[in-house]
């Protein structure tokens, strides 16, 4: 909720961590799940005498990044050292693109309440991540380093969001963008991707910023807007009573709702940066650029723009499809096997959806597969079964089952034929003469009930489209005199 | 461009971000020396370089770039026996103080 007669600045950092086989700077492995310490090295640990060995890999997600993200690609680099001391980096630095960051001058476009708006991009540098410190009760931390060296890329936007809407639409969109590019998980939950606020108000009409706040602890979208639209309360409350804004770093506290004072800022960090003497500079070649360019997945505006224009899907159809990269790829896997695009869509977006979020799980966790997804909806298109067959065929293919193998095994055909049809229909047909005489008397109701008694003789297997064909071409030829 | 007198205060400053802790003697040393190298350094500032490229790094040569293929060291036993003390296959350390460290 906007404060009247103010106006809100924010600003979001946001690290997003890479999907590398190797650290940013060792060969070391990336990943979860490993015994602690298990993924380090030498050059990790910052043992004396090691030299950093800079991955392509991380370098090249990075330039994925800023195409992704519309952001000029930096051609010349070199990379900067940050120096800190924290027992989570024992070398005591870290090797960042202070000076040339990968990307420069990005935007994004966001749609709140129906208008678009275009978020600049001010920057994305790769860098390594810290790896990982738990708190015991005795006098001791614990320090895990397989974090340690993994890469990320940080992406800073301009002051450009004046609404914790906004931030939040922001986020969404480069989610999306990244997810799309394949570089990174981009879970909140999991910590691949991490969220700094920063946040200031000023009176409406002042020309100067008002002194920023910087937010942390952000663990998911919605607390990211929770406490944006705190601080603007808090914020104008101090205002309001003749106060100043201290420059702080606060933490959001998801119990409250509210933000916490962590601490006071009162000089400008420092850390000493310098070129990085270990690593000479890089040079990004007009032919690495057009690769990556030609080798980046269709974004997901792209992907929308196609399933409309070209597949003829309804837009919201194709924003739903294209709300994560797993959904969109299976739709256009299920489209090349051959199966109709609008029934793909309705399936994905109905039935395939609700057994996912029934069995809480993502898309690649489960049986299902495109090409079984495809020869259902065929199935379906060609009249062998019907949409209500379909459920038991579809929960087949939720168990990795083939469809074809699954109609056959389970006599579930529907009877579509017309010469397997018509004896049937004229039997029901003689047997309710009052049906017919009502029918031509103009009462519709009739032929509801015909079609009920020809599927209960066929056990519902028979195709309504065909029946009522058939039935109504019947009616017709058993005029009464 | 004038020639400032590096003073105490910002050698204790300097001092501080190294965690180094140096008595008054060492203080006073090291603002006379440093002092010093600040001086030959600021001469630097007589050379005219304007339109001048900045120079990232003394040597022509580009940075060998690593393919991104993973090797485990699984050297996780030597190095944890290194570390002044582990349990549970972390590293144990004096508990750490938030000092706002980030990335």
């Amino acid at each position: 909720m906007a404060v009247p007669n103010f106006e809100t600045t924010i600003g979001l950092e946001v690290h997003v961590e890479l999907k590398t086989n190797s650290k940013a700077m060792s060969p070391s492995p990336v990943g979860y799940g490993a015994e602690p310490n298990q993924n380090t090295n030498v050059i990790d640990w910052g043992y004396p005498g090691v030299l950093p060995q800079a991955n392509q890999g991380a370098l090249e997600y990075g330039m994925m990044a800023a195409t992704a993200l519309h952001a000029d690609i930096t051609r010349d680099l070199h990379w900067d050292r940050k120096n800190y001391f924290y027992p989570d980096n024992p070398k005591a630095y870290q090797i960042t693109q202070q000076q040339q960051p990968i990307g420069k001058n990005g935007w994004l476009e966001v749609e709140v309440d129906g208008e678009t708006k275009r978020i600049g991009i001010t920057e994305m540098h790769v860098e390594e991540d810290a790896g990982k410190n738990t708190h015991g009760t005795s006098g001791y931390s614990y320090v895990d380093l397989n974090r340690q060296g993994t890469p990320l890329i940080e992406i800073v936007s301009e002051p450009d969001m004046t609404t914790p809407d906004e931030a939040y639409a922001y986020l969404e969109a480069l989610r999306q963008a990244i997810q799309f590019t394949g570089i990174s998980d981009v879970k909140m939950q999991e910590g691949s991707m991490r969220v700094d606020a920063n946040i200031s108000i000023r009176p409406v009409g002042s020309k100067e910023y008002g002194t920023k706040v910087e937010l942390k602890n952000l663990n998911s979208f919605n607390y990211v807007r929770k406490g944006i639209a705190f601080e603007e309360e808090r914020q104008a409350k101090i205002y309001l009573a003749g106060g100043t804004i201290q420059q702080q770093t606060r933490r959001f506290d998801e119990a409250t709702g509210e933000t916490a004072l962590m601490r006071v800022k009162e000089t400008a960090d420092d850390y000493r940066y310098f070129p990085e003497p270990d690593l000479t500079p890089v040079h990004i070649s007009e032919e690495w650029v057009q690769k990556v360019a030609d080798e980046l997945p269709e974004a997901a505006p792209e992907r929308r723009k196609h399933y409309v224009d070209d597949l003829g899907l309804e837009p919201y159809d194709a924003k739903v499809l294209t709300q994560t990269l797993e959904m969109s790829d299976f739709f256009d896997a299920t489209v090349s096997e051959g199966a109709n695009a609008k029934r793909a869509a309705n399936y994905l977006m109905g039935d395939v959806n609700a057994y996912l979020n029934e069995k809480q799980m993502d898309l690649q966790e489960t049986e299902l597969t495109p090409k079984h997804l495809a020869a259902m909806i065929n199935l379906i298109d060609d009249g062998t079964i019907s949409t209500k067959m379909a459920k038991k065929v579809f929960t087949a293919i939720t168990k990795g089952e083939d469809p074809v193998a699954y109609v056959e095994a389970n006599g579930l055909k529907q009877l579509s034929d017309p010469a397997e049809l018509q004896p049937i229909i004229d039997e029901i047909l003689d047997a309710n003469e009052q049906s017919i005489i009502d029918f031509h008397n103009g009462k519709d109701r009739a032929v509801g009930f015909l079609v009920g008694q020809i599927m209960k003789a066929t056990k519902g297997n028979a195709n309504p489209g065909v029946v009522n064909k058939i039935l109504m071409a019947s009616l017709q030829a058993r005029k009464p005199e | 461009m004038a020639v400032e007198k590096l003073n105490r205060q910002a050698v204790e400053n300097v001092a501080g971000l190294a965690k180094l802790s140096l008595d008054d003697n060492q203080a006073e040393m090291m603002t006379e020396q440093l002092d010093k190298i600040f001086d030959l350094v600021t001469s630097l500032a007589e050379v005219d370089t304007d339109g001048v490229e900045p120079t990232y790094s003394p040597t022509q040569n580009q940075t060998v770039l690593r393919e991104d293929v993973a090797v485990n060291a699984n050297q996780t036993k030597q190095l944890l026996d290194n570390a002044p003390e582990s349990e549970a296959n972390l590293i144990k350390v004096p508990t750490i103080i938030d000092e706002g460290a980030e990335n």
